[in-house]
């Protein structure tokens, strides 16, 4: 009786494993071929607005190009951007698929808030010990889903909203190397700057382009005529843009409710530089 | 992974892949010379580290998955909410539901799930399951099927 190594079998593994994940690239390749941009948003720390300017360049972009605009929310725990949209609804299958959710402008939107009840977390059917391990993992594998599973159709822009840090920054980039970029947002203060310079170097490091950099909360706009005033201290985006010698493509105030609603001039002015820097 | 029959000096084929139900998968694997069969039971761990790729034992999902087949299996609440259901439903059987033990699937039942069209299977299986379930029915098999369909009127499914 023999025990031989595994190569020394010559057959295909029984479950072709390297087949199938060659099948899952290939599908993912297939159903973004008709997606002219991929463009990721990210930020080095959560409350600098990331959704807020993804929303803004979605809605920008929606406007002033012809043929679509998806975002895909990538930050599955703590989905919003679907929200900042006004896409409200769920994702059905049919026997054509599963299609994304309209919002504003027409945007495609998909989200897993789409699939969980209202202030609901989202929970993975894993066991209950060792989560870690496969935790990651599981994302990736939602993320991938999203990606091949909905009918985005074509695409002029995809926008992919990603979770604060450096970690969905590297999973998009080993999930999807196509990625035409990613814009990075911070706000004006030092802190948030080198949390975002930790994540455009891991970026840089993943092979990504850092497409530019946006200041989010870049003042207070008055509520009376919109003019911004100082909020934070500090010019993290302009000090971002210089060091990884890349444009800043805005500075975005924060604008209260009653302030005059210049949104639509916001969205406008991000998306005109973000096209400038993809044409 | 492979299987090697230590008798013939031969690599066993993969014959089957089953899940009871449990979190558990079962693969079986079959030498072509000798015939000797070998079952690979999986308990939930290993069961989650391979399904947690997106990946099955016997290759499965090379043949038309269903859309967001992933999302379905790992996310608690996404397939109810996909096939028409109350969004984020709890997959969690109801109380009087869970002590009960789910029953097994016929290999012939089995075949006959696999022609229902992708985007409805998780849903038919899990009604079929339920139907099953609530009577103590230890084993779905075709005359199973029948049965519920004529009961549940789930005609065409």
């Amino acid at each position: 009786m023999t025990l031989r190594a595994y190569r020394d079998l010559t057959g295909a593994d029984a479950s072709r494993v390297g087949e199938q994940i060659d099948a899952q690239r290939a599908q993912l390749a297939e159903r973004l071929a008709s997606v002219r941009w991929v463009v990721a948003v990210m930020s080095g720390k959560g409350g600098v607005g990331k959704s807020h300017i993804t929303g803004l360049l979605a809605r920008g972009a929606a406007a002033s190009l012809s043929n679509g605009v998806g975002v895909l929310d990538a930050d599955l725990a703590s989905p919003t951007v679907a929200h900042m949209l006004g896409a409200d609804g769920r994702l059905v299958a049919t026997e054509a698929g599963v299609t994304p959710v309209l919002g504003a402008n027409g945007v495609r939107v998909a989200s897993s808030a789409f699939l969980l009840a209202d202030d609901a977390p989202l929970r993975f059917r894993e066991p209950n010990g060792e989560r870690w391990i496969w935790r990651g993992t599981l994302e990736a594998g939602v993320l991938r889903d999203f990606l091949t599973g909905i009918r985005w159709g074509t695409l002029d822009l995809l926008l992919v909203d990603l979770p604060p840090g450096p970690g969905g920054v590297t999973d998009l980039a080993h999930l999807l190397p196509a990625v035409d970029g990613v814009v990075a947002v911070t706000i004006p203060s030092e802190e948030s700057r080198r949390s975002v310079a930790r994540t455009a170097t891991t970026a840089r490091e993943a092979g990504l382009r850092i497409l530019g950099v946006v200041e989010n909360m870049a003042g207070y706009a008055c509520a009376a005529c919109g003019v911004p005033g100082p909020l934070f201290p500090g010019d993290a985006g302009r000090r971002l843009a210089s060091a990884f010698d890349v444009p800043l493509l805005g500075r975005v105030p924060f604008r209260p409710p009653d302030a005059p609603d210049a949104t639509d001039r916001d969205a406008e002015a991000l998306t005109e530089r973000l096209l400038g820097v993809l044409a | 992974m492979k299987f090697l029959c230590m008798e013939c000096d031969e690599q066993m084929h993969f014959a089957e892949r089953r899940e009871p139900g449990d979190g558990t998968f079962t693969a079986s694997f079959v030498c072509p010379r000798c015939g000797r069969a070998i079952a690979m039971l999986a308990n939930p761990m290993e069961s989650q580290l391979v399904g947690s790729l997106g990946v099955k034992i016997g290759g499965e999902t090379l043949d038309d998955p269903e859309p967001l087949e992933f999302v379905r299996a790992h996310v608690e609440g996404a397939d109810p909410a996909l096939t028409g259901g109350t969004v984020g439903r709890s997959p969690t059987p109801p109380d009087h539901l869970a002590s009960r033990q789910r029953p097994a699937w016929s290999p012939a039942a089995m075949a006959r799930l696999d022609r229902v069209p992708g985007f409805v299977r998780g849903m038919v299986k899990r009604i079929y399951g339920e139907y099953a379930t609530e009577r103590g029915i230890p084993e779905i098999t075709p005359e199973i099927m029948d049965r519920a369909r004529v009961e549940l009127g789930l005609e065409g499914m």
